[in-house]
């Protein structure tokens, strides 16, 4: 185990995880293969959708990834961005929401 | 306007130093070329015949682009003339070529370039012109070239490596795509592109920065909903060609801190499945000084046909040429990578 958690070279090696158990990795990959592939989505609109769920799970190789790939795919830079900006819009509404949760209490236990 | 690799006395202008590059860069990380066609079985790789003569009419071009694999530029003198010309056109009369693919810099800056065209339709042959588009709207003179294509059924093959502004022009200049739209409606206005009218135009994605083309169906199916909607445009096919890491690609690459991450991609892409349909195997490409190379990069790189005897068109043999084994080096990778890549766009294995 190296000093740090993360490491690019790690993406490209994503499938050694076959190595421990066989049979969910061809699974998963075999799933995650389908999932890309065009259908009532395109290829190119669910590379944008990934790439802002990569930020909202903030994974850094995901966002490696799906930042090469949507670009490769053509989307522009404002494009890209705005797709993070949604990506934070709900994980920053999703902590908000949770202030009526607050309110809520508050206004159950106060005077 | 950006000055050609040549012009700024470049050591990349030398295709030696390119080689090396090529070569030597990468020490003993990556197989070579050779090694992987060995390993595939298809080691020597050799012609299965000359379908198509690919002639370089000169390296003058009046968009200095990015990637240019000929340094092409307005500063280029290199010109293919009449007598050379002749040579080809000998030849052509006396093979089974049947289609004649004309390319540069832009080749309707030749002088000579609309002789050219009406001499080779006089012998029955296909000819393809590599238009930039905006060489359309160069010069006056030039105004009449869709017209001219027309006339003698020309296929026209573009540049078009975006259907926004932002990207084509990052990589072909300011204000390329502008023209380009405009080349276009005027190409579109005597027919090109238009269903039934048998005037085909081709146009050509390549990737603006060092990553591989995208599936080169579904970009077609979105260049031609987002042309036709944002210009009225029409269009025959969509070529996804994957850019050559020579000349100002090359350049690109190594100044950008790109080149290793590149070459790891071109090699680990690597599809057996594209060797047989690569473009080597049944194009002659001849040079503006006449010499014979297996394809467009093996010119710009120098590096002439194995058979020595047979390296001129005025030495043209097409029994010893029709099979002659292929010259490889490591830039080979670029037309073998993902679907493959060749001047007709992915090789559809």
């Amino acid at each position: 185990m190296e000093n740090h958690y993360y490491n690019a070279k790690d993406l490209d090696k994503f499938g050694n995880i076959a190595e421990y158990q066989k049979e969910l990795a061809d699974k998963f990959f075999s799933y995650y293969g389908e999932v890309f592939k065009d259908s009532h989505l395109t290829a190119k609109e669910k590379s944008l959708i990934a790439l802002a769920v990569a930020h909202a799970v903030q994974c850094p190789y995901c966002i490696d990834a799906y930042s090469s790939d949507a670009f490769e795919k053509g989307y522009s830079e404002a494009q890209m961005m705005e797709a993070v900006h949604v990506a934070s819009a709900i994980k920053g509404g999703a902590v908000l929401v949770h202030g009526v949760q607050m309110m809520n209490k508050v206004k159950e236990i106060g005077m | 306007m950006i000055k050609s690799l040549k012009v700024l006395q470049h050591p990349l202008a030398d295709s030696e130093n390119q080689l090396e590059v090529l070569e030597n860069s990468l020490g003993s990380i990556h197989p070579t070329f050779n090694e992987k066609l060995v390993l595939s079985g298809m080691y020597p790789l050799r012609a299965s015949g000359i379908d198509i003569m690919q002639l370089n009419l000169g390296k003058m071009c009046n968009q200095t682009c990015k990637h240019c694999h000929v340094d092409a530029g307005p500063d280029r003198k290199e010109m293919m003339s009449r007598s050379t010309m002749q040579f080809c056109l000998d030849v052509l009369k006396n093979s089974e070529i049947d289609v004649v693919d004309l390319t540069g810099g832009a080749p309707e800056l030749n002088p000579d370039f609309r002789w050219l065209v009406e001499q080779i339709k006089k012998l029955g042959k296909h000819v393809i012109v590599r238009c930039n588009l905006t060489i359309i709207l160069a010069n006056k003179r030039f105004y009449d070239l869709p017209d001219f294509f027309k006339q003698h059924q020309v296929e026209v093959v573009s540049s078009l490596p975006s259907f926004t502004q932002d990207r084509t022009d990052r990589q072909r200049g300011d204000g390329v795509f502008e023209d380009s739209i405009k080349a276009l409606q005027m190409l579109n206005q005597v027919g090109y592109g238009k269903e039934g009218s048998g005037l085909i135009l081709n146009l050509v994605y390549n990737p603006a920065g060092a990553f591989l083309p995208p599936s080169q169906a579904a970009l077609e199916k979105e260049y031609k909903m987002e042309l036709s909607s944002r210009y009225d445009l029409v269009f025959n096919q969509l070529y996804a060609i994957t850019n050559m890491p020579i000349s100002r690609y090359l350049d690109y690459l190594l100044s950008s801190g790109n080149y290793s991450r590149y070459m790891d991609k071109l090699i680990s892409a690597f599809n057996p499945a594209s060797v047989q349909n690569l473009m080597c195997r049944n194009t002659l490409s001849v040079g503006w000084d006449g010499y014979l190379y297996d394809c467009d990069f093996n010119q710009m790189l120098d590096l002439k046909l194995s058979a020595s005897g047979n390296q001129h068109i005025s030495d043209f043999d097409f029994v010893i040429l029709k099979n002659r084994n292929i010259v490889i080096k490591q830039h080979c990778f670029g037309c073998t990578a993902g679907e493959g890549s060749s001047c007709g766009g992915s090789l559809s294995v």
